[in-house]
């Protein structure tokens, strides 16, 4: 499955550990939520990075005191239709400050790309090759937004205060 | 009427060229029927028992002249001649074939319709009051809620894919005409002690398969929050609503399963993390799309015009006409009308590119360019002057627009059931046609008084059948078409399910069935002026369950 980090095709750095099996140190590792649950202190105590992936019916405020010595956190989507992820990576993002790296995993197509970037993801593990070749192209193909979210970009509300030079004393 | 500016035609037509690609990558095989069908749902396209549908939104309700034009050169162009108005402010064309399906949008598009959101687990096209704006009882403009939270709601990061289908409707008058309650978030524009306008928010109503009256889980909301509240309310649901089962996906499940209490709690403690930041509302941020919206330059006429009352008194026909489809205006000498799409014998809500295009020069020369689009699936020329109704009534009948049933038993509400539908259990539109026949005489019609008919053909009740005075439900026993009748529904302030008559009875009886229930309503009311309605809320339906099954 290529993964796509920034909008280019990369080879992943992270090495998925399953449940059981020992996490080697000296290379990144994604475990399970549960386990790190459990483990997390020891986890943490490796010298290379540690990501998490997170299950989407738990909430993500388990994760909070850790998400400062968490390099990623992956998170689910099982069918494309499961939009539970967007609201983790959301909540994330913008209530607990996460700033490592945000990755979707699961049947991740090129139609959801642009809302899950705006949802804060920034690591994409692609279900096809030719949707991860498209990237570019699919997350380029709107420029007018509405809603506000943590991806900084400027919302049509803002931007008609802009133009009528309401921008200054609105905000 | 509300003009997109650049930024809203800009989105729709990215989105058109969006929807071009994915139609593109399915017919190339790139795409499985599989994957496509949730991105075709995603705007508005279903694949119904014999061709592909689509289903163009028509915001609030309210069409420029030019949009009619433009559904009926769609009509014309790519599909039969027709198109089929909906009880949720929709357009459906049944006959578009998905190769023209991106050209169709395209001409949508270009005056300013969409279908995006018309279908799948989102939320869907806002409803209001249709005759919001114009209504004597109303205190504020409910539109310009419905276009911020259809704008906020465009194409939403976090909640373009629900547990379920999300409708919100909303109203700002006195009467409620929204059906508020039976949304899955209803807001109700309320004024509170202190004489500030905010929303009564009501959640967790609906129909379908296990209907349920939605409960207010705040009693007041001030503008600043209306999008944040909403917000908290989708982010809850997004998270725990269920997923494991499709009928019990719907948020009046987890409200249920919840309590109303509780689940007021968890929105409120979502909301309280977010109701300052960047979606608190801007009173210039309101004023921004408030601007958009243009309203009439009425003349100053007087009520009642002597030429008016005249016919009215005269002409027999016209004054039948006038009581059934002409309402009361908020602005002296003007009036609401409404055009019936229910001919005698025909589908309810069908109209023909010639009639559409009759209908926006119509709305050029009487309503001042406008037209709504009403839940009971007629039209409306929201402002017309009284002086001119006797001549747009004559114009009106040369386009079968003018049958004298608005309101009245022959205005029936159907959903398209097995004519159309995959998932129907039986027939509703021919029901609803042998129905009109049985009460075409507008006398026998009149003397009936208020009656509302709503049929679906199926439990997923897109008819409505259970707000309706009168329900009609379409059930399969052992291969053949039956139908369950309710009685008292209503979806009004006073909303309320309907009761179950008694058996479900076959295909061939449910006409004779109906007129037995309206006969039984008419040798029971205490007077001519007591509504069926009222008449089932005092008895109960055990009177009207001996007389039409006694028989039988
Ligand atoms: S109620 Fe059933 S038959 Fe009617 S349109 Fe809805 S799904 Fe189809």
């Amino acid at each position: 499955m290529p993964l796509v980090k920034s909008g280019q095709i990369v080879e992943d750095r992270f090495v998925r550990v399953a449940d059981g099996a020992s996490a080697p140190d000296g290379i990144a590792v994604i475990v399970g939520g549960a386990r790190f649950l459990a483990e997390a202190e020891v986890l943490l105590q490796r010298s290379a990075p540690i990501g998490v992936v997170w299950p989407n019916d738990r909430s993500v405020g388990a994760l909070a005191p850790y998400l400062d010595r968490v390099a990623l956190v992956a998170l689910m989507f099982p069918s494309f239709r499961d939009g539970r992820g967007y609201s983790q990576a959301r909540l994330l993002r913008e209530r607990h400050g996460f700033r490592g790296e945000l990755r979707a995993t699961g049947q991740v197509l090129r139609d959801q790309f642009l809302f899950l970037l705006r949802a804060g993801f920034d690591s994409f593990e692609v279900a096809k090759d030719a949707d991860a070749a498209a990237f570019a192209v699919s997350t380029r193909r709107f420029d007018v937004f509405y809603q506000p979210s943590g991806d900084g970009r400027a919302t049509v509300f803002r931007q008609r205060l802009d133009r009528i030079g309401w921008g200054a004393q609105a905000r | 009427m509300y003009r997109y500016d650049e930024f809203d035609q800009a989105l729709v037509e990215q989105r058109v060229s969006e929807f071009r690609d994915q139609v593109r990558r399915r017919l190339a095989g790139e795409l499985t029927e599989d994957e496509f069908k949730i991105l075709r749902l995603m705007n508005g396209v279903y694949l119904q028992l014999h061709a592909y549908m689509l289903r163009a939104a028509i915001p609030y309700g309210t069409l420029s002249s030019d949009q009619m034009r433009g559904l009926a050169r769609v009509a014309q162009r790519y599909d039969r001649g027709y198109g089929h108005f909906t009880t949720r402010q929709n357009i459906q064309f049944n006959w578009i074939k998905l190769e023209e399906m991106p050209d169709t949008l395209a001409d949508l598009a270009s005056v300013g319709l969409h279908a995006m959101q018309t279908s799948g687990n989102c939320v869907r096209n806002i409803t209001t009051d249709q005759w919001a704006g114009v209504a004597a009882d109303e205190f504020e403009d409910p539109r310009i809620w419905a276009e911020i939270l259809r704008q906020h709601s465009t194409l939403h990061p976090e909640f373009s894919f629900l547990p379920r289908k999300f409708k919100v409707a909303i109203s700002a008058a006195a009467h409620d005409r929204a059906a508020v309650k039976v949304h899955d978030i209803g807001l109700r524009m309320v004024r509170d002690g202190a004489g500030e306008v905010g929303f009564e928010v009501i959640v967790g109503g609906g129909l379908g398969r296990t209907p349920f009256i939605g409960k207010t889980i705040k009693p007041f909301l001030h503008k600043r929050d209306f999008l944040s509240y909403i917000e908290a309310i989708l982010r809850v649901y997004n998270q725990h609503g269920r997923r494991d089962n499709i009928y019990k996906a719907r948020i009046k499940i987890l409200v249920h399963e919840l309590g109303a209490e509780k689940f007021a709690a968890e929105v409120e403690n979502e909301w309280r993390a977010i109701k300052n930041g960047a979606l608190a509302l801007d009173p210039a941020v309101i004023a921004a799309v408030a601007a958009r919206f243009s309203y009439p330059n009425y003349e100053r006429l007087s009520d009642n015009p002597s030429a008016l009352a005249r016919a009215r008194s005269e002409d027999r026909a016209f004054a039948a006409w006038f009581d059934s489809a002409v309402s009361n205006h908020r602005q002296p000498g003007y009036a609401i009308v409404t055009l019936s799409l229910k001919p005698i014998g025909g589908p309810p809500g069908d109209a023909t590119a010639a009639q559409m295009d009759a209908i926006a020069d119509l709305a050029d020369r009487f309503s001042f360019g406008e037209i709504r689009v009403g839940h009971e699936q007629n039209l409306v020329l929201p402002h017309v002057a009284q002086r001119d109704l006797v001549e747009l009534w004559q114009q009106l009948q040369m386009h079968e627009l003018a049958t004298p049933n608005v309101g009245l038993v022959s205005d029936i509400i159907a959903c398209p059931g097995l004519d159309y539908c995959s998932l129907a259990n039986a027939r509703s539109i021919p029901v609803a046609q042998e129905l009109t026949r049985r009460f075409r005489d507008p006398a026998l019609a009149r003397s009936i008084g208020r009656l509302h008919i709503n049929i679906s053909g199926c439990i997923n009740a897109c008819g409505h059948h259970h707000i309706g005075h009168i329900g009609i439900l379409g059930v399969e026993k052992n291969g053949e078409e039956f139908y369950q009748i309710t009685l008292g529904g209503r979806a009004d302030e006073d909303a309320k399910l309907g009761t179950l008559l008694g058996p479900a009875v076959r295909y061939g009886e449910i006409a004779d069935v109906i007129e037995d229930v309206v006969e039984a309503y008419v040798a029971l009311r205490q007077r001519p002026e007591e509504l069926f309605v009222d008449t089932v809320k005092r008895l109960g339906v055990e009177p009207f369950k001996e007389r039409v099954y006694a028989a039988r």
